[in-house]
């Protein structure tokens, strides 16, 4: 069979970057204004409005401060340049540079979800290792788990009463679950013999755990925590936004509030990057622990 | 008293859709010399590896007992190593590490450059050295098994069981490893409890061979006294005149059991009680 797929995957990636950026440029380009058709009467009253001002030579064109549309590409590079030139700016207690923002939202992340990786891990391999308590726990993960990490939000802010804890725990809430589950199962599902060399070997509590249960269990493990991961950072956002704590997510927020549609793009493209940012730190980590049988 | 005495052990699983306890088997009762290399032969299901798992501690018994050097086991211990049907080495760990972590265990006094060493020297006799920093993915499973050979005997176990230790490795490399164990055998001297369906393995090994009948209910029918003298090796024994007489003998007594699990004694079992093991040996 042939080999499927020749040619240079970043030649194509760019040439797709190319094509998305000038289709964005030429549907967001507006056409300068045109006056024919239009009689003396309804001109004025686009005057009056402000959507035209006259220009030098006597015609007509768009108010550029009141008529802005999509913004087009450029427009965000703009936006993008004068944000980063700022990055290390504190302005006010509400306007943090863009460097600040991506730091709490990341310390923000990181602390709930090590919390929750930690808690949900200990709690799975206990789970794991009890079969009865497993049953007897699992009917409430099953009900707990679908529950949007959001809809706690309510209920955390009204009990810890501080919104800082509060988008932690939202993003802990959101990324227990998974890891809870798959490490249970990963704990239940280990090889017996891998637990019967232990027993064997009169390993100790402490030693079975870290060096056979841990290590045993971590592919599997790993696989809950890229699950968690991913529900924690779709968490991440919409709490920052709902409770105006500073970090990406609030940024996206102030932008639409101050109607700076490019800056709302800046800011999607910048929750992007952090993604990106956490993720390839995650999968160092899961490299370090993954084995193959 | 024998080195390893196992007492009239009988074992149940609870039975399905309320029916009475099913019994794997009963009453079976043997005795290991020190030194002595005993394998027992059965057909799947007889409950043979349910046995060793017993005597390793790592199932229980419903009645009976088990005694190693006079003392009665009850779990798990470093004096009974088992080598597992299915290698059982920790994948995340090297070779080394999975020798190493045994050693660690049996020996936690030991310093970290005799913990080293003695490793090394483990390696080394299964004929693994380079392949140290290898993990068990890397490895065929003959090499696996050597790895499991050289933790098994690394601790220096009182009572070493083997359980179908080469069921999983070709048949060219069986051979070869058979034979490795016989001269690491013969080396230490290990008291060896070994499970197989391998008839001609069962006779290069040991030097009794207990018959087993199939389940459930299975009982221990035959001893067979392996009367082909030490050194062995897999070209002499099978030009030793007893080797096809027992050989022959074990594979009867196998096929008579394949399709019942009666039991009756056959022509070999007539004479004493359904429950002693008739002692068979060709002097």
């Amino acid at each position: 069979m042939k080999k499927n797929g020749n040619g240079n995957p970043w030649l194509i990636s760019g040439f797709i970057l190319v094509i998305f950026l000038s289709g964005w440029h030429l549907l967001t380009l507006r056409a300068s204004f045109d006056a024919k058709g239009k009689t003396q009467e309804q001109l004025q009253m686009l005057e009056f409005n402000g959507d035209i001002i006259r220009t030098d030579e006597g015609g007509y064109a768009w108010n550029s401060d009141k008529i802005k549309g999509v913004p087009g590409p450029l427009a965000v590079v703009e936006k993008a340049r004068t944000e980063l030139a700022e990055a290390f700016v504190l302005k006010g207690t509400n306007d943090h540079g863009i460097a600040y923002l991506v730091l709490y939202t990341v310390s923000r992340f990181s602390a709930g979800f090590l919390a929750a990786s930690v808690v949900a891990i200990l709690f799975g391999i206990l789970l794991g290792l009890n079969r009865v308590l497993f049953r007897a726990i699992n009917p409430f993960i099953q009900i707990l788990k679908p529950i949007s990490p959001l809809a706690w939000m309510p209920l955390l802010l009204y009990t810890v009463k501080d919104p800082k804890w509060t988008a932690i725990l939202v993003v802990f809430m959101a990324s227990v679950w998974p890891t809870l589950a798959t490490t249970a199962f990963g704990v239940s599902s280990l090889k017996k013999e891998y637990l019967h060399v232990a027993a064997i070997l009169q390993l100790s509590w402490f030693k079975r755990l870290y060096r056979v249960i841990l290590p045993g269990a971590a592919p599997t493990i790993v696989n809950g925590l890229r699950i968690s991961f991913g529900s924690a950072l779709v968490a991440v956002v919409p709490a920052e936004m709902l409770l105006g704590e500073l970090g990406v997510g609030y940024l996206s927020w102030i932008e639409w509030n101050n109607l700076d549609i490019a800056g709302v793009i800046f800011a999607i493209l910048v929750v992007g990057v952090v993604g990106v940012i956490l993720d390839s730190g995650f999968n160092k980590l899961a490299g370090l622990v993954t084995y193959q049988e | 008293m024998s080195f390893l005495v196992v007492d009239h052990v009988s074992k149940f699983f609870p039975g399905h859709a309320g029916g009475g306890d099913v019994c794997i088997f009963k009453d079976v009762t043997l005795k290991v010399e020190k030194g002595e290399f005993v394998t027992v032969i059965g057909h799947s299901g007889c409950g043979k590896s349910t046995l060793l798992n017993i005597i390793a501690g790592l199932e229980t018994l419903s009645e009976g007992g088990v005694l190693l050097n006079g003392r009665e086991v009850s779990g798990p211990g470093l004096d009974r190593m088992v080598v597992f049907q299915n290698f059982a080495l920790m994948p995340w760990m090297t070779v080394f590490e999975n020798i190493a972590l045994a050693v660690r265990s049996a020996y936690q006094d030991w310093g970290r450059d005799k913990v080293v060493a003695h490793v090394h020297k483990y390696i080394e006799l299964v004929g693994l050295k380079g392949a140290e920093d290898k993990r068990p993915i890397a490895l065929s499973g003959g090499m696996k098994q050597r790895v499991g050979l050289a933790r098994a005997f690394s601790i220096e176990p009182k009572v070493l069981l083997l359980d179908e230790p080469f069921a999983q490795i070709d048949a060219l490399t069986r051979g070869v490893i058979q034979e490795e164990l016989v001269q690491m055998w013969n080396a230490t001297r290990n008291t060896v409890f070994m499970v197989t369906h391998d008839v001609d393995e069962a006779i290069l090994l040991s030097d009794r061979i207990m018959l087993m009948t199939n389940g459930p209910s299975a009982r221990v029918a035959e001893i067979v006294d392996v009367t082909i003298p030490r050194p062995r090796s897999r070209e002499s024994v099978i030009e030793h005149p007893h080797y096809y007489k027992i050989r022959n003998h074990v594979l009867h007594f196998l096929i008579r059991h394949a399709s019942h699990g009666g039991r009756e004694g056959g022509e070999s079992g007539a004479g004493g009680s359904a429950d002693v093991p008739v002692l068979v040996s060709f002097a």
